[in-house]
């Protein structure tokens, strides 16, 4: 009778202590079993990605700017500066002469505000989701959901067609009006999904939320919040001259910090590292 | 004795009297080495279908190739047999018998004749011939002549651009005989008689068309009494016909018989009567029982833009706008109620009279059926046509293919075959309009843009610029670099009450959004605009920025009052 289990010879002299590790990987190449594993020693250090601006030079000196192929995370709560950061972005990367695209969760892209910003808008693939025919609208049985998320689900069904059609520079997920209630509800598997998928591209993945959602799979993460300057608005007012109107008082601008909360590309710093900027106000005249 | 070699693809040159077989045509060359140096002027070619109404079904079925088929004219119940292929004759089926005498034998398919399609598979093979010469004659059905003169530097010798000739008909789903010789009239007859392709080499013409029988003379002509007197005479092929003494022929059968003793000579001569095809690219196809459902109209979708492709790339063409036309049958009549077709509004309905369009445009010249079938399916599931279909049509707009060269430190940019599939998927997630690229409108109204079909790559080069214009350029990118304050639409606004203390809002409660509720911290404006007073859609408004705290801190919104209604709402965020 056979045994279940056997030790060939020749194994058990290549895991044999005393060999010298040159001669233990020789003979390791010689065992057709083994033949393909790559030992620890030969595996290569994944190189670092490429880094592109953010169209802000604070950010680009915090994070050392976004990182293609990988999946950056802007989080942060209303008028936090994450539209203005997400809008640089899309302008640098349009300046760069990319195709880019912009997953609009809850549509909310002020076309004057992108154009102000200096997003070529023709190089701009803009995706308004919470529209469509769903192809359980015609069942009334099937409870509909929230239209939070049904634009979530197309949201990530759109994103996933544009990561695999590929060729697109920056692509970008708005989920700035999504409550965090339902962008938790995203399954992590997504977010894996996504990540691989930007792997070997040279695509930025930026994904623009009120909390942090796409958890490990973001290799780069910064929170926005409003400088402590804005509670005195006096700083952000450019009040005109005396002679001017009395209406003459406008929103000139915020003030934003930002903090890098997690980085792969760098060790983490023993203190949060910030850096601030200010935003300027467009009105069209 | 005939001297002659048989070439393949696979023969060398100089060898005698072997037989080789393609895989779908056979091709005979009746010239040694030596034979060729005569082969100095052969420059007509004819191209000649046999059996043109059963190909031109088998060339939309191409699985029936392999089985006996027939083709029916006529109506109900007085139809019968027009034509049938090789298998269809051996198994005894010959044309003009009824529908009733061939129902017996049990391996052979019926089909109705279909005038579309003959002249759909006409229109691939002058399509063919164009794609070799441009002087081309249009000699009846499934007949095509073309002049060779001149082609030799550009294709190869004789034997090769007839090899090429019968091959790009096959890959037009179409077995044809290809014919060379040195005038018109002895190609025609080559074509008509011998099977797959065959080069004449001048001066030789009489000694090869001599084993062809008499009646390849009269496969045109209706009138078949010449050819019972020639039957009645004993002339049985050409070379008997050509023998016979031309004066004592003259006297018996007029101009006429000399006509036809000069075609079996082959020292016929005529100029050919060149056509200019026009560059209509259309394929049809009848169906015998209305379609009900998408899938196996996608399948026959695929036939017809493998065929339409295949034209235009014989043509070195392509397209950028596809039209499909359906002929849509009596719902009521063919459909029961499960039926998935479902009404369509709007746009794909263009007459009430059983007509559905739809219309394929696309950025860029494109030329892969696969992508256009994806496309198109993508598009029906859309816009169901609404009612079975009898007739499926579809034409392709010519266009010149793209001419693109890549680079390797250009920018990455989507393929336009992936992105125009990615457009039509997302589509069909988001709804049509809600996927482009934006283009800002020449006014101030709110929401003073419209989406465009986005199309990155066509954007226009700008012309050179001068100094000026480049510092210019740079200056507006530095002012640009850096962050706005971004604005960020609540698309619908949120109606708001506001309370006002000395004409400014202090106070604000939006139902719709709970958190915007509360004293407002601080108010900047009012911005004030207005427009288009001079027509219907007249506007005024004022703009206030405005601070309200909320539990995450301190958040900016724009409030709007329309000066025309009075309403106060909640435009958006600053962020």
């Amino acid at each position: 009778m056979s045994p279940l289990f056997s030790t060939q010879a020749g194994c058990a002299a290549v895991f044999a202590p005393r060999k010298e590790p040159a001669l233990v990987l020789k003979r390791l190449a010689t065992v057709p079993k083994l033949a393909s594993v790559t030992p620890a020693s030969q595996l290569e250090v994944r190189s670092s990605p490429e880094m592109v601006s953010s169209g802000i030079r604070e950010i680009d000196a915090l994070a050392g700017g976004l990182p293609r192929g990988c999946l950056s995370e802007i989080c942060g709560s209303a008028s936090s500066g994450r539209t203005s950061v997400l809008l640089a972005a899309l302008a640098a990367a349009t300046r760069r002469e990319e195709v880019c695209a912009l997953v609009d969760t809850t549509d909310a892209l002020d076309a004057i505000s992108a154009a102000a910003a200096g997003v070529e808008l023709e190089r701009l693939l803009w995706i308004r989701c919470g529209g469509g025919r769903r192809a359980s609208d015609n069942r009334p049985e099937v409870r509909r959901p929230t239209s939070d998320a049904r634009s979530l689900e197309q949201a990530l069904r759109v994103t996933d067609l544009l990561l695999q059609s590929g060729g697109f520079g920056l692509v970008a997920i708005d989920l700035g009006d999504v409550s965090h209630s339902e962008a938790r509800r995203m399954p992590l598997a997504s977010w894996f999904r996504f990540q691989r998928a930007v792997e070997p591209t040279p695509t930025v993945l930026l994904v623009v939320a009120q909390e942090p959602c796409a958890q490990t799979c973001a290799s780069l993460l910064i929170r926005l919040q409003s400088g402590k300057k804005l509670s005195a608005f006096s700083c952000q007012l450019s009040v005109q001259s005396e002679l001017g109107p009395a209406h003459a008082q406008l929103l000139d601008g915020l003030q934003i910090e930002g903090e890098l909360l997690r980085s792969r590309l760098q060790r983490k710093p023993a203190q949060s590292v910030t850096a601030a900027f200010a935003t300027k106000a467009v009105r069209v005249s | 004795m005939t001297r002659g070699v048989l070439f393949s693809p696979l023969a060398r040159a100089g060898r005698r009297r072997h037989k080789l077989r393609a895989d779908s045509w056979r091709l005979r060359v009746f010239l040694t080495t030596d034979d060729r140096r005569l082969i100095t002027e052969m420059p007509f070619a004819c191209i000649f279908v046999s059996d043109f109404p059963v190909e031109a079904l088998l060339r939309a079925e191409p699985d029936l190739r392999s089985q006996a088929v027939a083709v029916l004219e006529g109506k109900a119940p007085l139809q019968k047999i027009f034509a049938a292929n090789e298998k269809g004759r051996r198994a005894g089926v010959s044309p003009g018998m009824t529908k009733l005498q061939v129902e017996a034998c049990t391996d052979l398919v019926l089909r109705a004749r279909s005038s579309l399609q003959e002249a759909a598979a006409h229109a691939a093979l002058l399509d063919c011939a164009q794609s070799f010469s441009p002087r081309v004659e249009d000699a009846g059905c499934g007949t095509v002549l073309l002049d060779l003169a001149g082609l030799e530097p550009l294709f190869g010798p004789l034997p090769k651009i007839a090899r090429d000739v019968a091959r790009r008909a096959c890959d037009l789903g179409l077995e044809a005989n290809v014919a060379v010789a040195s005038n018109p009239d002895a190609a025609v007859l080559a074509a008509h008689g011998f099977s797959g392709v065959i080069v004449i080499p001048e001066g030789r013409e009489a000694e090869q068309l001599g084993s062809l029988p008499v009646e390849v003379l009269f496969m045109n002509e209706e009138s078949l009494q010449l050819l019972e007197i020639l039957e009645r005479w004993g002339i049985r092929n050409l070379r008997a016909l050509a023998a016979l003494p031309d004066v004592a022929l003259s006297e018996r059968l007029g101009q006429e018989g000399i006509r036809l003793q000069q075609l079996a000579r082959g020292c016929a001569s005529r100029s050919l009567v060149p056509v200019e095809t026009p560059l209509v690219f259309e394929e049809a196809v009848e169906l015998e029982y209305p379609l009900i459902l998408l899938e196996p109209l996608a399948f026959l979708l695929s036939r017809l833009l493998e065929q339409l492709c295949a034209r235009l790339s014989a043509r070195a063409l392509a397209t950028q706008e596809l039209h499909l036309d359906l002929t849509l049958g009596n719902t009521t009549d063919d459909v029961g109620t499960d039926a998935p077709v479902r009404p369509s509004s709007g746009q794909g309905r263009a007459q009430a009279r059983q007509t559905f369009h739809r219309s394929l445009r696309l950025p860029v010249p494109l030329l892969d059926p696969k992508v256009f079938l994806k496309l198109l399916q993508l598009d029906l599931n859309a816009h169901p046509p609404g009612a079975p279909i009898v007739k499926i049509c579809l034409s392709a707009e010519a266009v010149r293919p793209r001419a693109t060269q890549g680079g390797l430190f250009l920018p990455p940019s989507p393929e336009p075959e992936k992105l125009e599939l990615t457009l039509a998927r997302i589509a069909g997630i988001v709804g049509p309009n809600n996927v482009g690229s934006l283009q800002l409108l020449d006014t101030h109204r709110p929401e003073g843009f419209r989406m465009n079909r986005f199309a990155p790559g066509q954007r226009q080069k700008q012309p050179a610029r001068n100094e000026n214009d480049k510092s210019s350029e740079d200056a507006a990118r530095k002012q640009n670099e850096g962050a706005v304050t971004a604005l960020r639409i609540f698309r619908p606004p949120g109606r708001a009450a506001v309370t006002l203390r000395e004409g400014r809002p202090v106070h604000i409660a939006c139902p719709k959004r709970k958190e915007i509720c509360g004293e407002i911290l601080w108010a900047a404006g009012p911005w004030r605009s207005s427009g288009d007073w001079w027509e219907q859609e007249g506007w005024a408004r004022d703009e206030w920025d405005i601070a309200l705290q909320e539990a995450t801190g301190i958040t900016l919104y724009r409030l709007v009052r329309d000066l025309l209604s009075g309403q106060w709402q909640v435009e958006g965020s600053y962020d």
